[in-house]
């Protein structure tokens, strides 16, 4: 008895299903007064619908859920905060045009003589924000101008500020956080621990897995695969039951690198010469050759994106000039690249990647038509031909090519785009943060497509915020400080030289 | 896998289908004349040509489903052109001065012989369009490349269009005459002739936006601009292009308006009627926040509008009524269209069946 007291929230047999995907599949699931609580699973796992159950985005079919020993049925995420759960979700739900302290208090702004107390909110806002993260911002300037790890930041800050919080659940909240702020958060909920919160956290990070949590549950395709104590879960049990496949596949990688590096073309496919952007990144030199993988490493805000934005043409150079096999390029735009043979999958896969009411099919051959312009427009059949073949290829799991893309899992989608790219058979594809959100099978896959596209003779730009990452995919490593470009290194790296390149530290 | 898609048809996606709603709205409303209004379904034959009311739906539906094709693609783009009753005016001023340009000379003189013009048809019907696609043009240049937004970049066509359509007439109103061009408006080929030019612009914007990329590409822009940029589509070009087209349909509508009255008018030629076409997107499923359209639902929409219009005048409801029960029907098909809704109707059948 004293032990289901304990017990914060029940969820027993939950079921949902959606077109063509069982969900969840009777999923139980319990968490404990004080706990941390780590979800974890591959992509289409079921983790976020786990979520969205709980938080009455999605009804379940079948299955009921016990708070406090009663039973509750969510209607709504208001709801839900009002029964005391609170969610910061995986993709950023603020309101970027409102003011930061207008995004924390958004319906429970202090009030004064039946208006809003402005001088009051931005006070508790920066209160807030300084208590409970160790975040010192302008609360009065808009959310949008800040970089996506403060905005997630606000967000996190925005869940914890209900006071009556009795479970926090963090629906990947680092996945876009550097080290440092990942280290802020997991203060944050240990303290949050202490007060009796019981904290869901959903993560990929399988090291912050093991450095926070108390338990873990691991899904697999809608289904329970156990809840564990996580210290005395290996590391290498825990993916295995993941991704429910040995990992030989991550050794395999290595050899693959050292094979295809063999390949490398000597002359240059892109000369970058003293290529900038004020504001964004200061004029840098850069080679890319054909067969090669050049990592760019460094913190969130470092430059990387950047960099890639200038090379694709996103935005203009103010100074410096590129050369491509041999050319001047005198066109920046991204049309310009793609009839050069150029292709960027975009760092923020929400708003610059998917478009979500368009299917599967449409969002593979996009790029492609866009090449062809508006007239030379692909037969229905090619266009099927095309998504087939990528959709088997990446192994993309969905009903069928004509499902909207928006009804695919993250990293489907993150393999959609990078099928729309594949299928205009690039000599040059710059790939910002492929893997972000995206669970350890996928990563490894688009880690050996990386390799394998190099094998192919492409050149690839790889883009990482995961160190590790970047040094098994790269051949090259260029290191980005505070907009700069400050260091290159090739051949076998130590990964602490990087670290050291990356913090501005002697080795 | 496409062919399990076939085979899964049922009365689901009937329902889902975007012209479901719009039909079914469209349905309900013959109902209700086909009860409460004698004889309205007659069609009679005279000399090859048929009349009747059910024809004069169509007929006098045409300007609107014509604004209709044109708003269709720009509201696709998550935009909004309310200056297409200013166009048709401009358009229809236009074509008035250059048939009977006694207004300029001000003269009080009104050409009545049925067979002169002052210009041939040909360069009237030219140079009113060309007019009509120059204000599709502004308008698309200031909400694609000034980045304005669609609902202000229109708005100063919109006030500032009939002061232009004016100044063309010198202020007058200029009567139309010239039979041919009365044609337009009021000819009949078994059918009125105004449905064939509907059928034509109909049939030619499904061709260009459906087998070119041009459909997808506008879709794709009003969905989400930013990720067709950094696909390479060139989301200013797309918007240009839509305006210009609803600007041109405008004019058509505008020389199809004008030839019905048998005058320009600048003051009264598609006097609020960007309402009623945006209205016939609107009921034909299209969202104002851009993304998918259908053509043919925006065509089904306009004529929901124009049927509550010609049922209401049948039914003896004085003019000055209409909009107001224009505007009852218009919530009842929106509604039906909300998600909320449409929730609320699978919840109460759902529980039906578990009873």
């Amino acid at each position: 008895m004293s032990e289901s007291n304990q017990n914060i929230l029940e969820m027993e047999g939950i079921s949902k299903a959606f077109p063509g995907v069982q969900a969840l599949d009777s999923v139980n699931f319990t968490l404990r007064k004080g706990e941390i609580h780590c979800l974890v699973g591959e992509n289409g796992a079921g983790k976020s619908t786990l979520i969205k159950v709980l938080t009455g985005v999605d009804r379940p079919e079948a299955g009921r859920m016990i708070l406090d020993g009663k039973e509750i049925h969510t209607r709504s995420p208001q709801h839900a905060q009002t029964l005391g759960i609170s969610t910061v979700y995986q993709e950023i739900n603020l309101c970027p045009n409102l003011t930061v302290a207008e995004n924390i208090l958004l319906g429970r702004e202090p009030q004064r003589f039946k208006s809003i107390d402005w001088a009051k909110m931005n006070a508790d806002a920066v209160e807030i924000l300084k208590r409970s993260l160790d975040v010192d911002i302008d609360v009065t300037k808009p959310l949008g101008i800040y970089t996506v790890a403060i905005q997630q930041m606000v967000a996190i800050a925005r869940a914890l500020d209900i006071a009556s919080a009795k479970i926090l659940i963090l629906d990947e909240p680092t996945s876009s956080l550097d080290e440092h702020e990942v280290q802020q958060l997991f203060k944050v909920m240990r303290k949050l621990k202490e007060n009796g919160v019981g904290i869901i956290f959903i993560t990929h990070f399988i090291g912050q897995v093991y450095e926070i949590s108390d338990k873990t549950t691991v899904l697999r395709n809608g289904k329970l695969i156990g809840t564990f104590d996580t210290a005395s879960l290996p590391r290498f049990e825990l993916i295995a039951k993941m991704i429910g496949r040995s990992l030989d596949d991550l050794d395999e990688m290595s050899k693959i690198k050292l094979e295809s590096s063999k390949h490398i073309r000597t002359e240059a496919l892109l000369k970058a010469k003293g290529l900038g952007h004020s504001g964004a990144i200061s004029p840098f030199d850069l080679e890319l050759h054909s067969g090669e993988v050049v990592g760019l490493a460094g913190l969130l805000g470092s430059g990387r994106t950047e960099i890639a934005n200038l090379l694709f043409g996103i935005d203009k150079p103010d100074t410096g000039s590129i050369t491509f096999a041999g050319d001047e390029v005198t066109d920046y735009s991204p049309l310009g690249s793609i009839k050069r043979g150029v292709g960027l999958c975009p760092e923020d896969r929400k708003a610059e990647g998917v478009v979500d009411d368009l299917t599967v099919r449409e969002n593979i051959i996009l790029a492609i038509q866009a090449n062809n312009g508006w007239f030379k427009f692909l037969s229905v059949q090619e266009q099927y031909d095309i998504a087939d073949k990528y959709i088997e290829l990446l192994q993309i799991a969905t009903p069928s090519p004509d499902q909207p893309v928006g009804n695919l899992s993250g990293g489907n989608q993150q393999k959609v785009i990078l099928a729309r790219w594949l299928a205009t058979n690039p000599h040059l594809l710059i790939l910002d943060e492929p893997t972000r959100g995206i669970d350890v099978g996928t990563k490894a896959e688009i880690q050996k497509l990386v390799l394998s596209l190099a094998d192919e003779g492409k050149a690839c730009v790889f883009i990482s915020s995961e160190l590790e990452e970047v040094l098994r995919t790269s051949h090259r490593i260029v290191v980005l400080r505070e907009r700069e470009k400050v260091a290159e290194f090739s051949g076998e790296v130590d990964e602490n030289t990087i670290i050291h390149a990356i913090a501005g530290s002697e080795a | 896998m496409r062919n399990q898609k076939k085979s899964s048809f049922a009365w689901r996606n009937i329902i889902e289908s975007r012209l479901f709603f719009p039909l079914i709205a469209l349905f309900l409303i013959l109902l209700f004349d086909f009860i409460f209004i004698p004889g309205f379904f007659t069609i009679e034959n005279r000399d090859g040509n048929l009349y009747g009311s059910l024809i004069d739906i169509f007929r006098n539906g045409s300007t609107v489903m014509l604004l209709a094709i044109g708003m269709t693609l720009v509201i696709a783009t998550a935009g909004v052109d309310l200056s297409v009753g200013a166009v048709m005016a401009i358009a229809a001023s236009m074509a008035g001065i250059l048939m009977n340009p006694s207004a300029l000379r001000n003269e009080v003189f009104f050409v009545t012989d049925p067979t002169y013009t002052f210009q041939p048809l040909w360069v009237v019907i030219g140079a009113a369009l060309i007019v009509s696609l120059i204000c599709g043009v502004w308008n698309g240049v200031l909400v694609a490349y000034m980045r304005i937004q669609p609902m202000v970049a229109t708005l100063i066509l919109m006030i500032a269009g009939r002061g232009i359509a004016q100044l063309i007439t010198n202020g007058l109103r200029v009567q139309i005459t010239y039979r041919p061009y009365a044609f337009l408006g009021q000819g009949w080929i078994i059918l009125p002739f105004s449905l064939y030019i509907v059928a034509f612009v109909y049939a030619g914007t499904w061709l260009l936006t459906r087998k070119t990329a041009i459909g997808m590409f506008i879709e794709s822009v009003g969905i989400n601009f930013r990720s067709s940029f950094f696909s390479g589509i060139d989301e200013k070009k797309i918007k240009l292009l839509v305006y210009t087209f609803c600007g041109l349909c405008a004019g058509i509508a505008g020389l199809v308006a004008s030839s019905n009255i048998r005058t320009s008018d600048a003051n009264s030629i598609g006097l609020m009627i960007e309402l009623d076409a945006i209205l016939a997107v609107v009921i034909g499923g299209g969202s104002m926040a851009g993304g998918r359209f259908s053509l043919l639902a925006s065509m089904i929409g306009a004529l929901v509008m124009q049927a509550i219009t010609q049922s209401m005048y049948a039914v003896g409801v004085p003019a000055f009524a209409l909009q107001a029960i224009k505007a009852v029907v218009v919530v009842f098909v929106i509604l039906l269209f909300s998600e909320q809704v449409r929730s609320f109707i699978r919840g109460i059948s759902a529980q039906k069946k578990e009873v």
